[in-house]
């Protein structure tokens, strides 16, 4: 699976930490990195890290994020507005 | 076409064409299907990789923490698009509306965004910039070999330039145990960004974790052998240095040649386009049917008086595409300005370094709370009385009380009553060195107050401030 974390977002409150320690870690003690490309068998760690997230930084990737969507840890990519454009 | 006196909608788009596959290039096609955008879609990318993400390149990828196959960037599933990768583009025809691609294809749009970036700018010397050691970092390519060099342990490593991009290498050089010299040609790291004032804390990190920082110091000339291997390097301060990688941070350069000709209002400093995104033309007549998002494009901030900016941010990128990609699509009434207040990060020195607003404007830097002993600091800038900006060091969760009033333009010192704040809080100056005497990235330029407004003529002065290898102070005397 494929991740992404708005690090501008991100205040560093260390959720995803506990909930998938070997893909997000700490660099001192605010500073975060991140695995963009965690073991599959990390999944439902990831998800939980992404729902955890108090600011919503996380991004899963669009196909991970629709298996998500059923039990409801759907994250990132806006399937909202559609609108404007199509006339 | 819909009727006439109408503008054209989405349902008359039938082909979009990014040119740029990297991070701004990706979100603006993602949000182009997301507004439900049903037709063709192709992407042009120069680099031969799907889009990956920067900034760990010279972090977490450096360091080894992170394989540089690990940091390509998740995507919508449905994105149905047309990639074409590993081909520049070359020359845009505004009036065939057609893309022209380095094996002589071209390619129609009905609507098209330029998202083509930067790249990094390199040695001037184009001898010792091919000499062997000699690195940049701005691709994964790039960051594969620099992490080669590193590996194999070099006695030292030589760092030109200490802006973001150079000063988390060197911190990964510590990290790594390797000594590294870093060369600044202003009086501070970060002095480009952040001012000399904040930068006196950049430097005084460095120094803590052992950099052998040297300020007000260029590097003159590198200096290869017979194989042409790098070996040395002569720096301004009369100091040769033993070396066999140098690694050139010295900002980027935005990707704007294959525009030349093109009749639009681009240049270096960048693609004009106005507050919905719309590139203006050489007349200063807005196009209805190009774009532009991310580092190469200037357009104008409203909360900065009109000021003409480039911000080269990740969150930038990111918003300014999502604008793009909405406006491309809907008509005039339902346009939404862009108005992103930049911010970003870099994480060095095990701290965690964070701005909101455009400190470069600045004239004035006050320290509000925390301590350097804590490694915990945050300072507010201000321009002729107003808050601007805003600086943290490991104090993230300050930073959106700092953004309302920089949003909201409030008084500059702010009356913040905060726990933390200093006995002694006087307003210092900035300290942004002369233009071009930083030789590193400002972050967020200013450039101008209209679309054709021409770039400042050097004066013969300053054509010496713009290369990097002159040094600024007075010349040693042997």
């Amino acid at each position: 699976m494929r991740i992404v974390v708005d690090l501008t977002r991100c205040q560093s409150y260390g959720q995803c930490v506990f909930a998938a320690p070997t893909v997000f870690r700490f660099h001192g003690a605010e500073a975060l990195e991140y695995d963009y490309a965690p073991n599959d068998a990390l999944a439902t760690q990831v998800r939980w890290a992404a729902a955890a997230c108090p600011v919503h930084a996380i991004s899963l990737d669009a196909m991970d994020d629709r298996a998500a969507s059923t039990d409801g840890h759907g994250a990132s990519v806006a399937q909202s507005q559609v609108s404007g454009g199509r006339a | 076409m819909s009727g006439a006196g109408r503008l054209p909608t989405a349902a008359s788009i039938g082909q979009v064409v990014i040119v740029g596959a990297s991070l701004a290039g990706l979100r603006a096609a993602e949000a182009l299907r997301a507004e439900g955008f049903a037709g063709k879609l192709i992407i042009i990318g120069d680099e031969p990789e799907p889009p990956y993400d920067r900034p760990p390149l010279s972090k977490s990828v450096l360091s080894g923490w992170l394989p540089v196959e690990h940091t390509f960037l998740p995507q919508r599933a449905d994105l149905d698009a047309e990639w074409l990768l590993g081909m520049p583009a070359v020359g845009l025809d505004v009036a065939r509306q057609q893309v022209h691609l380095a094996d002589g294809r071209r390619i129609g749009y009905d609507r098209l965004l330029i998202a083509t970036g930067t790249r990094a700018r390199p040695w001037p010397d184009a001898q010792q910039a091919t000499l062997d050691g000699v690195c940049t970092v701005r691709t994964q390519a790039d960051a594969r070999r620099l992490r080669e060099r590193l590996v194999a342990g070099p006695k030292r490593v030589l760092v030109i330039g200490g802006g973001f991009t150079g000063s988390e290498v060197a911190s990964v050089c510590r990290e790594m145990e390797l000594a590294v010299t870093l060369t600044e040609r202003s009086a501070t790291p970060l002095a480009g960004a952040l001012g000399q004032a904040a930068g006196t804390v950049a430097a005084r990190l460095q120094r803590d974790h052992g950099v052998d920082l040297r300020c007000d110091t260029t590097v003159m000339a590198l200096l290869g052998d017979g194989d042409r291997k790098l070996r040395r390097a002569k720096l301004s301060d009369g100091d040769e240095l033993d070396v066999n990688v140098a690694m050139v941070a010295l900002g980027s350069l935005r990707n704007v040649e294959w525009l030349q000709g093109a009749g639009l209002a681009a240049d270096h400093r960048g693609v004009a386009c106005d507050g919905s995104c719309r590139v203006f033309d050489a007349w200063g007549v807005v196009r209805d049917d190009i774009f532009a998002a991310g580092d190469v494009a200037r357009w104008p901030h409203p909360l900065f008086d009109g000021a003409f900016l480039t911000v080269e941010h990740w969150s930038h990128a990111v918003e300014q595409a999502a604008t793009a990609a909405h406006n491309l699509l809907a008509p005039t009434a339902t346009c939404r300005p862009y108005h992103h207040l930049p911010a970003f990060w870099s994480n060095q020195f095990d701290v965690n370094i964070r701005s909101v607003g455009v400190p470069t404007i600045a004239d004035s830097i006050v320290l509000t709370q925390g301590k350097y002993e804590e490694q915990r600091l945050v300072a507010a800038y201000g321009h002729e009385g107003r808050m601007v900006a805003a600086a943290t060091i490991n104090a993230p969760r300050w930073l959106p009380e700092y953004q309302a009033l920089i949003e909201t333009r409030a008084p500059f010192p702010p009356e913040l009553h905060a726990a933390d704040g200093p006995a002694d809080s006087r307003p210092l100056p900035v300290g942004f060195p002369h233009h071009g005497q930083a030789t590193h990235d400002l972050g967020v330029e200013q450039s101008g107050s209209g679309p054709g407004s021409p770039p400042p003529m050097p004066e013969p002065e300053e054509a010496v401030w713009l290369d990097p290898r002159e040094p600024v102070g007075a010349p040693p005397l042997v």
